[in-house]
């Protein structure tokens, strides 16, 4: 007695700890954004393929290179560069060049990650910060949009469709290969308005996915269902992505209304482009998101609003990274208005009335 | 009707399915017991006794140091051995009076009021409960007479008595209340009269519904209300209690009594009852002895002094096994590197963890993930107070309200990163008591 020939740890309470990990939660989310990945392999092959594989490659060995120079300890395993590598292969399209790929997942990884001093010091959104690089170093291949392969034509005994260059809407027959391109019916919106897309409003395609774009815009449902299941594993939380979202639908229910003709309506906005992988994948990333709940609320309008604003009337067709983007450079200032009140401040004023 | 609760806080595994139901039973007085003169927050109490002095069971041993203070009795009878500081549990040693058993069980002339203390005045039952030297036996010692003493301009309308019991493990106050509800309830009538409340509130987490019932069944001919409060941690933090059952929020920086409300541990209650009717200071307690490292987990009662050792003993611990032994519950209680240091009048349970339970890994970045935040009873930002302390000046780390906090562990409970945000905040208030010493 009186001496333990065992090792007892001494430490600072807390003693227990519910279980959950940093890295849990990024493969997780990883996890959860296969399914998306997944159906475009189908609709796009091998051009799908390479590029999601090649870009989380490549921000698996930028990650590893940027820590081994800094000399810190290579946390690969923790996977938040896989996540950042699915992410931005998701907002690329099928068939671009493997090298693009390498130059996007370089300046996600360490332009705006590394620099900062790696996870969770850096401001701005990494894999949106390596998609609208390559989207303004590289205009003519990050618009060069495939059409959904053959493979895709017996699924749910829907025609795969696709757009002419007239805008008009046409069924690809099973003769037709993976070469054929064609305008994303947000690039279709921009050029030709809202009677070019009318087709698709109320279509399933558009919906299911069976619709050309970025890998991760063509299915809405499987975004939508995988950010549900984040939702529901508390992983995040309804504040960013339904304030996004509903912020989305509001613009275009108005806009339609104002102007049928020129302006989609809201099923279109928000199961085309990106709304559905950044309100439920990007915007709420932690690190570039607000921390509390009214913050979270003022950042989704933002994201919201100003993807609306550059659809309708910017240059670009799209308009979700760069929304992500502008509102991640918000985040400290709304984070400073938004604290909640701590305990026994709230009520405070009233108890002491109450005391009178 | 929703159960009473608080914003934020967390639910962490209870663990209490192991010792809730076993009845408690005393454990044998060591052959030698270790008091120290420190059981309480504030002034150290003054040994009035040397080596060599023969001295009895109840007898006071140290007297208190201040108002602010408490005295010391022994709990068995015999000789002392000596006056010397002696490991206590909060890592450092601490002066203690080391008494040989003589197992005579001689008991020192106790003058309780009896049934008169209903006829008693308020002082009479307040120096009574002073001279027993109780504390509060949640866990955070703080000297009850004082607790009963407010000033005059702080009238207290609602006693809450705290049989929440909220950390993880801990099954003491359980079992006291399904064992020994009457004593508690006759404790609360003795104190609800020494501060002129009208209001009596027994809290109780609904996760002992039997509990529950044998608290209203012991108040049903009292003006006393039974509120099951949501089970949810730190439920039993006071001012999570009083903002659960009342919706009175204690201001920042202030006390219970600054919303009219005292909150007294059910085992306080009960001691008190001992204290102001048999006039018997608090010579013994329930100490939950348990974890997966311990093959009978227990509810015992324990002899104040006796060493934690004899305890895990009893219960069939088994030392090699175990990674950690925690003296309170797994949230808020002090690792120990030894078995010496003694059960005190605040300890409330004795765990031990078994070496794969306990983390060891590294801290990784803050990744902003927010869940401090909701965890956080205070409403606080841990991060941002966690930052401040390990960079920021004294000032800066008081604007983070630092102070605040009350080091309940939810923060690092759910942190992914595992940061020792506790451990880092504990710096900050440090470095802010220094500098407003050095100030004053």
């Amino acid at each position: 007695m009186g001496q333990t020939e065992n090792k007892l740890y001494v430490s600072s309470s807390p003693h227990a700890h519910g279980g959950i990990s940093s890295s849990r939660i990024m493969w997780t989310v990883s996890a959860v954004l296969l399914p998306a990945a997944g159906w475009s392999v189908y609709l796009f092959g091998l051009s799908a393929l390479m590029v999601i594989l090649s870009t989380v490659a490549f921000c698996a060995v930028f990650e590893a290179i940027s820590q081994l120079m800094a000399k810190k300890p290579v946390s690969i395993r923790d996977g938040s560069a896989v996540l950042t590598g699915l992410i931005l292969a998701l907002t690329l399209p099928p068939g671009l060049p493997i090298w693009i790929c390498g130059v996007g997942a370089f300046v996600a990884i360490i332009v705006a990650k590394a620099v900062f001093g790696g996870l969770g010091q850096n401001p701005f959104n990494p894999a949106m910060t390596g998609r609208v690089f390559l989207l303004i170093a590289f205009p003519g291949p990050l618009t060069r949009w495939l059409v959904p392969s053959g493979t895709g034509e017996t699924l749910f005994n829907h025609p795969v469709t696709a757009y002419d260059a007239s805008g008009s809407l046409v069924e690809l027959g099973a003769n037709n290969i993976d070469a054929v391109t064609a305008a994303t019916p947000l690039g279709l919106l921009a050029e030709n308005g809202a009677h070019a897309v009318a087709a698709l409003e109320n279509s399933t395609e558009i919906f299911i996915g069976q619709i050309n774009g970025s890998l991760g815009e063509t299915s809405g449902l499987l975004i939508l269902l995988g950010g549900v299941f984040l939702l529901a594993r508390r992983i995040i939380s309804w504040h960013i992505p339904i304030s996004f979202l509903g912020s989305v639908a509001l613009f275009a229910a108005i806009t339609n209304m104002i102007d049928p003709d020129h302006f989609a309506g809201i099923t279109f906005h928000l199961f085309t482009g990106g709304v559905m992988i950044g309100a439920w994948f990007m915007a709420t990333d932690y690190v570039t998101s607000p921390m509390f709940p009214g913050g979270k609320i003022a950042f989704g309008i933002g994201c919201g609003v100003l993807t609306m604003v550059i659809r309708l009337w910017a240059g670009y067709p799209e308009g979700v990274s760069f929304a992500v983007l502008l509102m991640n450079a918000t985040v400290p200032i709304i984070d400073r208005y938004t604290r909640p009140k701590k305990f026994g401040w709230k009520r405070m004023a009233a108890a002491a009335k109450g005391g009178e | 009707m929703s159960t009473a609760t608080f914003d934020g806080g967390i639910h962490p595994r209870y663990n209490k399915d192991r010792s809730s139901a076993e009845k408690i039973r005393p454990l044998p007085a060591p052959a030698q017991v270790v008091i120290p003169l420190s059981q309480h927050i504030g002034a150290p109490a003054k040994a009035c006794v040397k080596k060599g002095d023969d001295v009895l069971m109840g007898q006071t041993i140290g007297e208190p140091g201040g108002f602010v203070s408490c005295p010391v009795h022994s709990s068995v009878s015999g000789t002392v051995l000596s006056v010397e500081p002696r490991p206590g549990a909060m890592g450092s040693p601490v002066e203690s009076v080391v008494i040989e058993n003589d197992y005579a069980e001689r008991l020192a002339p106790m003058e309780g009021l009896g049934e008169d203390w209903k006829s008693a005045t308020v002082d009479q039952i307040k120096a009574a409960i002073s001279s027993a030297g109780i504390v509060g036996m949640g866990g955070a010692t703080f000297p009850t007479h004082v607790k009963l003493s407010p000033p005059s301009d702080k009238p207290i309308d609602t006693l809450i008595l705290n049989g929440a019991e909220c950390e993880p493990y801990l099954t003491a106050d359980h079992r006291l209340m399904l064992e020994h509800s009457d004593r508690i309830v006759t404790g609360m009538k003795i104190a609800a009269m020494a501060l002129g409340a009208s209001r009596l509130i027994v809290a109780v987490e609904e996760n002992k519904p039997d509990a529950v019932e044998a608290m209203r069944k012991a108040t049903v001919s009292e003006s006393a209300d039974v509120v099951p409060l949501a089970v949810k941690y730190p439920q039993g933090a006071e001012k999570q209690t009083i903002d659960a059952c009342l919706r009175r929020q204690v201001p920042s920086g202030g006390l219970p009594m600054d919303v009219g409300v005292v909150v007294l541990n059910v085992g306080t209650a009960a001691a008190i009852a001992a204290a102001v009717i048999e006039g018997r200071p608090p010579l013994e307690r329930v100490v939950t002895v348990t974890g997966a490292a311990v093959s009978k987990p227990s509810n015992l009662l324990v002899r104040v002094g006796t060493p934690i050792g004899a305890a895990i003993e009893e219960c069939e611990g088994d030392l090699a096994r175990t990674g950690k032994l925690i003296m309170g519950g797994p949230m808020m209680g002090f690792s120990q590197f030894s078995v010496e240091p003694p059960v005190t009048k605040g300890t409330s349970g004795i765990l031990l963890l078994e070496h794969k339970e306990i983390n060891l890994r590294e801290p990784d970045p803050c990744i902003r993930c927010g869940r401090c935040l909701r965890a956080c009873p205070m409403k606080l930002v841990p991060t941002e107070i966690a930052a401040a302390a390990l960079k920021g000046t004294p000032d800066q780390i008081s604007a983070a309200d630092v102070m605040d906090c009350v080091e309940c562990g939810s923060c690092a409970h759910e942190c992914p990163s595992r940061i020792p945000l506790v451990q880092q905040i504990r710096l900050g208030k440090a470095a802010v008591n220094a500098a407003r010493q050095g100030k004053g």
